[in-house]
């Protein structure tokens, strides 16, 4: 495939990694992180670490939208599921997630709810128009990346003048995620020297959103692709940072990516959804200005104020370390369930459940390396 | 989640739809968010939605960055 298997090129990323060895300080340590949920599935599911020096750890971060959505707001979507008028509509990665009690959206469809997995929003107003009798709520989850999606949804309803079609929005954004890791202090802090970009939420959003954080955190930033040889790319660019003393946001990914990001996905999502004044995650607690709901001007379309939903907080389960890894605190296999109480195909925290959770993918490719390495 | 696919336009559709091809799989999906992309063009896709057009020469230089980066390696 074309744009995919010259980025997966074994002799390269060899020489790439090579190069990595060659330019990083023997005398210090370095913490990077990898925001995106899709970065961390490349990096278990090719092996990086395998290539990396020893001094450079890979700190996964909580760009997983499935991981970082609270049980709370999964508990809002599988009542909205359980009503009789309701169809619900949602992106596969959502319907084995753990909500309160155990429960899921696979099991309340399975006890009778009309839980429909789509792959666009788009099928989720084919849906609504199909069933007029019905009430179709599309429960909409992710980061900048999906969220023109939901965007271009409303404003084709609205297009359309459907009655039945609401939406239950939980897009979050990843700037306001990044400056709570940085922020955070006490118990909860955690060490991060640079940070690999999530490439497909800049490819909407841009690089620009990331300069403050060179500016006035002093993180570097490189924002990468998903095939292998750009994730180590990105690496070799943020360790040759550190070696030259320079602090900035670079772009492997300009393939994709621009400074502006998608102009017209922006304004999408300007005209439709406005900033929540602050929204609880998983792992890293409430963060003001972090996501996104309904706009007043569509305020019909916002399926919280059109079936009265109020938000009550719900703790993870006790032994779950979702909370603690989605911060980059700990690892996978720190978890005392990870692996036994928890696996993929019982999960109990999120983060075991979506591909790109750092815990799926520790089960699925890197808990081999654990062994190895007894 | 994020995940998007790079995919070959091999049909332009009325209503900013188009046919892509990925390694053979057909698939209609909206043009909405891109602008002036051809039939030929790679576009990543994502959840139905082309997000952005591929710039088959920055792919390029990104490649050619890499092979540097190798050559460089190998000469030491």
């Amino acid at each position: 495939m074309k744009y995919v298997d010259e980025f997966r090129d074994g002799a390269l990323a060899r020489g790439i990694a090579a190069r990595i060895r060659a330019t990083v300080d023997p005398d210090r340590d370095y913490r990077i992180m990898e925001f995106c949920g899709g970065h961390t599935h490349a990096i278990s599911r090719y092996g990086l670490e395998d290539l990396l020096p020893g001094n450079l750890r890979l700190v996964h971060g909580p760009g997983c939208p499935v991981c970082v959505l609270p049980i709370g707001r999964l508990d809002q979507a599988i009542a909205l599921a359980r009503r009789p008028e309701v169809i619900l509509c949602c992106y596969g990665d959502m319907m084995r997630v753990p909500a309160s009690g155990r429960d899921s959206l696979i099991r309340a469809k399975a006890a009778g709810a009309d839980v429909r997995m789509v792959y666009s929003s788009t099928d989720a107003l084919a849906v609504a128009q199909a069933a007029p009798e019905r009430e179709v709520v599309f429960f909409a989850i992710g980061f900048e990346t999906t969220t023109p999606a939901t965007a271009a949804a409303l404003s084709q309803a609205r297009a359309l003048g459907l009655k039945n079609f609401s939406v239950l929005c939980n897009h979050v954004l990843t700037p306001s995620a990044m400056r709570a890791i940085l922020d955070a202090s006490g118990p909860d802090a955690v060490r991060v020297d640079a940070f690999i970009g999530p490439g497909h939420v800049s490819a909407v959003i841009g690089t620009a959103p990331y300069e403050p954080f060179a500016e006035t955190y002093g993180k570097p930033i490189a924002i990468a692709g998903f095939e292998p040889l750009d994730v180590l790319q990105a690496v070799l660019m943020l360790v040759e940072q550190f070696r030259d003393g320079r602090c900035v946001v670079e772009n492997q990914y300009a393939r994709a990516v621009g400074r502006d990001g998608n102009r017209k996905a922006q304004a999408l999502v300007a005209e439709t959804l406005v900033l929540r004044e602050s929204f609880e995650w998983r792992g890293l607690g409430s963060i003001p200005f972090s996501a996104l709901r309904v706009a007043d001007a569509y305020a019909g379309f916002d399926a919280e104020r059109r079936f009265g939903l109020d938000y009550t907080p719900v703790p993870d389960h006790p032994a779950c370390e979702c909370g603690t890894i989605l911060r980059g605190a700990k690892r996978p296999n720190e978890c005392r369930i990870f692996a036994t109480g928890c696996t993929p195909e019982n999960p109990v925290g999120a983060c075991m459940v979506s591909p790109e959770g750092a815990c799926a993918a520790h089960y699925l490719y890197g808990r081999f390396r654990d062994l190895a390495a007894e | 989640m994020c995940l998007a696919i790079p995919a070959r336009v091999v049909e332009l559709l009325p209503a900013e739809q188009a046919v892509v091809d990925l390694d053979g799989v057909r698939k209609t999906i909206s043009m909405l968010l891109v602008e002036d992309a051809a039939v030929g063009d790679f576009v990543l896709v994502h959840v139905g939605y082309a997000l952005s057009r591929i710039d088959p020469d920055e792919a390029e230089q990104t490649l050619a960055l890499m092979r540097e980066a190798m050559a460089l390696e190998d000469a030491r």
